[in-house]
């Protein structure tokens, strides 16, 4: 077996990996190393060629590829190695990863830090125990979208969409423009967790039902799918007796939620958060082993690239600090706590700031919609911080940046959301977003 | 003749035809392949082990729930043996997890003893009762509210897929020859003499029939003027969990059994997941494998009663299995209607455990009817090894690599199996000819995303190795096709008016 | 004759996704309400009057590591123009390597829409 040494590397070659290896190389970090386990870099943005990406890292609409291709030329242009067709197969304290490939056989990198940034995967079917047969044509939707996007094969011609998040909702908009009909869109709670903007340009742009409240509860079909049947589910998401109706269709695509691909972190034994599926971070994305780093869809799941490259910025400039040893062990160590309205916190607990910091940013999850709202900080059960959110949607992140100020020395740290008093909510409805 | 294994051709005559490719046929051709005998398996699916065979507890019963004198209580404690001697040449994965029979009450208990003294009239080894803290020391996350059980040290547990796969490599190395895609349309009778078996890829004509058609057994009996049985079949649900749960259990726990079934198990698989199931619900559609919103229900409550913590979080699929049962007992032995046709049929459990015993009786069984048969010096009683990439330490996985490239290319990350592992398994001598098949031969999506990444790949793998194209590769039954090709469509032309 | 309407719009800008509501008094835009900057407000005085889409599907390249070339609208095509592109699109096939911001289709249909590759293929 043979042996490299490197500073930094990370484990991933998408959006979080290059972002991470990038700043990890800009911080200083001499040696640094992306493992990938496709053929090309770019991770799952490569599949997805609709635009809307790097709004806000660019300030210009990308297509998934092209917001890929920023980042493959910026790695292009520096000396960073990249090792394509590469599987991690364990990363162990004390940054030693064992990988191999079809080239290089079985291969030992030590790693002074390691960042992981290995993505998501999708929910499927047997996670949320939908019954029925087992027929062919039911594919999660990000499978789909890679047979009809860059192998140019369809799923099927009659689809129905269980789940609303954004993947399935892209998909609805490519299945009908690859001439499919799309039939509808099923989504169990009342409200959808795809983006606004994809309810409108992929939905009812093309005349495509969403069913809100709606499960499916059972798939047919004994070759290929043949259809399902759906009903109405009350307000415990229980399904409501004779609300039964059948839809026939050929294909089914599940866009039922996306879940860390975390099991080299669990196998190396890191700290999970267990609502994200993702580590427990500090705020420099360390997890709890200490040279190990999270970044992206691995630590939590975003709704957009642009903040998965901003996170694994810091996560890469962190691995280069630590590489170097300048990431001193904590003190202290403080955990932060989602509170009323909100599912998540990242990063779940904070360590001492390094000297001159000024604020720290946050990212969450609303536990449910609500309108005009007040994302609270709470330090020492005392209110620290309060900023207005004109909405509150659980399917788009919100972003905070909290004054270091106003974290100052308290022990518990706490944030929730709360509806806003009329009177706040009325004014100042154009206040833009950080 | 030589083995093979694919749809068609089928020969014109053979010594012996057996249908049905589920673990009881293979197994029979196995036994039969160490003669000199022409004998041809007959199979409608494109691979074997695609209906009771696919769908099951897979354990090895220890032997002491069938009455003593059955078909059942005789040949499982025979199966469980031979799947202990056979097992590793045959590369069928077996764990001797011994099993225990769960009691909550003394009502139970006294029910636990039963089984004991029928497993020792049984001839079952070393079974013992367990007070409630000897069961507890052993299975940590058992309910608490257990009285006792009893311990069964020969049970044990086996992928019931790789049983059913090695049995047929291994006949196929000794010359069987294994058509698949290939259903009964007829049985030839003449002076109720078996002559030939009509089908759709032809005709062959041969004396010998062995019926091992599972669920349809009782179909194919008809064929030949034979309807001594009626197949019932009874449909089970399960759900399966992921492997980082896999130490919730260390053996296989059953309730108490009731009259029905052996009830409600938690069970490890020899892949390292855990299961729950199944329950039984006798249905008419012998094609029926609709998993219901009630029945998963009913299983989640009767495991918890044995396992209260349930990991539910972590399933990774549901899928139901049927039992082609047709009565209390076996139907095993000569038809009464037509000379030269054997049944092997009313398989239920104990079934994948009594296959490879089944096989012995039945060649027995041939004998007696006039098949004539004479040991083969070069029958060659294992198949080679499969290496398993994922199993083998570093300095092994380092070797392997470097002898094929292809074993550096994990395509499944869930249960990092590699290109090569699924290259070997589709062009192995019983090879995988659909993306279940892979899965269940190397285990290539049967993981935590259950294809989701590696499901495109395998279908490519499958299309460049079958040379067939993208939208020829099929999930397992014959129709079912995965992909249509883009020009099939026009753009725009399913759009809402 | 044409009088005074209300269209409820939902604002696809960005991922923010205002909503708000734009009054045309004979054809022509008198008032936007709830929408919280330029990009939106042109967006929704365009979606009354002329909705447009950008557009993204893939062509076919041959001799290329990959079988499909992804490509975007330069500009948003007019909505109800969107399948005669799609259809142009799928008759077009390249040759490899390709590189990314290649304009692969000029003036689609005579809609004054480019397409580009949104990618490299090698």
């Amino acid at each position: 077996m043979r042996e490299f040494s490197y500073d930094v590397v990370t484990i991933g070659g998408g959006p979080a990996g290059m972002a991470a290896a990038l700043a990890a190389r800009e911080a200083g970090a001499k040696r640094v190393l992306i493992l990938e386990r496709d053929r090309e870099l770019g991770g799952i943005l490569q599949q997805c060629i609709h635009n809307g990406f790097g709004l806000r890292r660019f300030e210009e609409e990308l297509t998934g590829p092209g917001y890929a291709h920023r980042y493959i030329d910026m790695v292009k242009a520096t000396d960073i190695d990249v090792w394509l067709d590469t599987t991690v197969l364990a990363a162990e304290p004390g940054g030693v990863i064992t990988s191999v490939s079809p080239q290089a056989g079985l291969t030992v990198v030590r790693a002074k830090s390691v960042v992981y940034a290995m993505g998501c995967r999708e929910r499927t079917r047997g996670a949320i125990r939908t019954p029925g047969s087992r027929p062919a044509g039911v594919f999660t939707a990000g499978a789909a979208q890679r047979m009809v996007n860059m192998e140019g094969y369809l799923p099927g011609k009659e689809v129905v969409i269980v789940g609303s998040g954004d993947i399935g909702l892209i998909m609805a908009r490519r299945m009908t423009f690859e001439g499919a009909k799309v039939k509808a869109v099923f989504e169990i709670m009342p409200y959808s967790n795809g983006l606004t903007r994809n309810i409108v340009q992929c939905l009812e742009d093309f005349g495509i039902p969403l069913y809100l409240g709606h499960s499916v509860t059972a798939i047919h079909g004994k070759d290929r799918v043949t259809g399902i049947t759906v009903s109405e589910v009350n307000d415990k998401l229980e399904v409501i007796e004779g609300t039964a109706f059948d839809v026939a269709c050929d294909c089914v695509l599940l866009s039922v939620g996306l879940i860390p691909e975390n099991e080299l972190g669990r196998a190396a034994g890191i700290a999970v958060d267990p609502i994200t599926s993702g580590a427990r971070v500090d705020q420099f994305r360390e997890t709890s082993i200490p040279g190990f780093f999270a970044a992206g869809n691995v630590l939590h799941v975003h709704d957009l690239v642009d903040w998965v490259s901003e996170e694994a910025a810091i996560a890469g400039r962190s691995a280069a600090r630590h590489a170097r040893g300048e990431l001193a062990p904590s003190g202290r160590e403080r955990s932060v706590m989602a509170g009323e309205g909100l599912r998540t916190v990242v990063p779940q607990r904070l360590t001492d700031f390094e000297p001159g910091k000024m604020s720290v940013r946050f990212y969450f999850r609303a536990a449910k919609p609500m309108g005009a709202s007040l994302l609270q900080f709470w330090a020492d059960d005392a209110l620290a911080f309060e900023r207005k959110l004109r909405v509150v949607k659980p399917s788009e992140m919100i972003v905070a940046d909290i004054p270091v100020r106003k974290i100052g020395d308290a022990a518990t740290l706490e944030f929730r959301v709360v509806p806003a008093p009329e009177k706040v909510a009325a004014e100042d409805e154009i206040e833009e977003e950080a | 003749m030589t083995g093979s294994f694919g749809p068609g051709p089928l020969p014109e005559s053979a010594d012996v035809v057996v249908i049905g490719g589920g673990v009881v046929g293979c197994a029979i051709a196995r036994e039969l392949s160490r003669f000199d005998v022409s004998a041809v398996l007959i199979e409608r699916s494109p691979d074997v082990a695609t209906g009771t065979s696919k769908a099951n507890s897979g354990i090895l019963h220890a032997g002491f729930d069938a009455e003593p004198g059955t078909w059942k209580a005789r040949l499982n404690v025979r199966g469980s043996r031979l799947y202990a001697e056979l097992a590793e040449g045959l590369g069928i994965p077996r764990k001797a997890t011994g099993s225990l029979v769960v009691a909550k009450d003394t009502a139970e208990m006294e029910t636990v003893a039963e089984l004991r003294h029928r497993g020792i009239d049984n001839g079952v080894a070393g079974l013992e009762i367990w007070n409630r803290d000897q069961v507890v020391a052993h299975e940590p996350n058992i309910s608490s509210d257990i009285a006792g059980a009893l311990w069964a040290p020969t049970g044990a547990i086996v992928c019931p897929f790789l049983a059913t796969v090695g049995f047929a490599e291994n006949a196929i190395r000794n010359g069987v020859r294994i058509v698949i895609e290939c259903a009964v349309t007829g049985i030839d009778v003449a002076d109720r003499q078996i002559v030939g078996v009509r089908t759709t890829r032809g005709r062959v004509a041969t004396r010998f029939v062995v019926n091992a058609a599972g669920l349809h057994s009782d179909e194919v009996a008809r064929l030949a003027g034979d309807d001594s049985f009626t197949i019932k079949p009874r449909r089970g649900e399960y759900i399966l969990f992921d492997r980082s749960v896999g130490q919730l259990v260390n053996t296989v726990l059953f309730p108490t059994p009731d009259k029905v079934s052996k009830g409600i198990l938690v069970s490890p698989t020899v892949h390292g997941n855990v299961f729950i199931g199944p329950d039984a619900v006798d249905i008419d559609d012998p094609e029926d494998r609709e998993t219901t919103a009630g029945g998963l229900a009913g299983i989640i409550a009767g495991a918890r009663r044995i396992v209260p913590a349930l990991p539910l979080g972590t399933a990774i699929t549901e899928f139901a299995g049927l039992r082609a049962a047709a009565g209390k007992d076996f139907v095993i032995g000569p038809s009464p209607a037509a000379r030269g046709l054997v049944h092997a049929a009313g398989i239920q459990s104990p079934g994948l455990t009594s296959a490879p015993a089944i096989g012995e009786v039945i060649v027995e069984m041939l004998q007696d009817v006039g098949l004539r048969l004479r040991a083969k010096a070069s029958f060659v009683p294992v198949n080679p090894e499969k290496p398993r990439f994922h199993e083998l330490d570093r300095e092994a996985q380092a070797r392997l690599v470097a002898r094929d490239p292809l074993f550096g290319r994990v395509i499944c990350r869930c249960e990092t199996v590699t290109e090569a592992e699924i290259v070997a398994a589709i062009r192995s001598p019983c090879g995988a000819r659909t993306v279940d098949g892979v899965k269940r031969r190397v285990r290539a999506g049967a993981g935590r995303c259950q294809g989701g990444f590696c499901g495109p790949r395998v279908t490519a793998i499958l299309a460049r190795e079958l040379d067939v194209p993208i939208t020829a590769v099929r999930k397992d039954s014959i129709k079912s096709w995965l992909f249509l090709s883009r020009a099939d469509l026009e753009a725009g032309e399913g759009i809402h008016a | 004759m044409m009088a005074h309407m209300v269209h409820a719009i939902q604002c696809i800008g960005c991922p923010i996704g205002c909503g708000g509501e734009v009054t045309v008094k004979d054809g022509v835009v008198a008032e936007m309400t709830g929408f919280t900057c330029n990009k939106g407000l042109a967006y929704a005085a365009e979606e009354v009057v002329a909705p447009k889409r950008m557009v993204t599907t893939t062509v076919r390249v041959s001799g290329g590591g990959l079988p499909l070339l992804p490509v975007v609208s330069v500009t948003p095509v007019p909505k109800e123009r969107i399948f005669d592109c799609l259809r142009l699109l799928r008759s077009v096939s390249v040759a490899a390597p390709v590189t990314e911001g290649t304009i692969i289709v000029s003036d689609a249909l005579g809609l004054g829409v480019d397409f580009r590759a949104a990618r490299d293929i090698a």
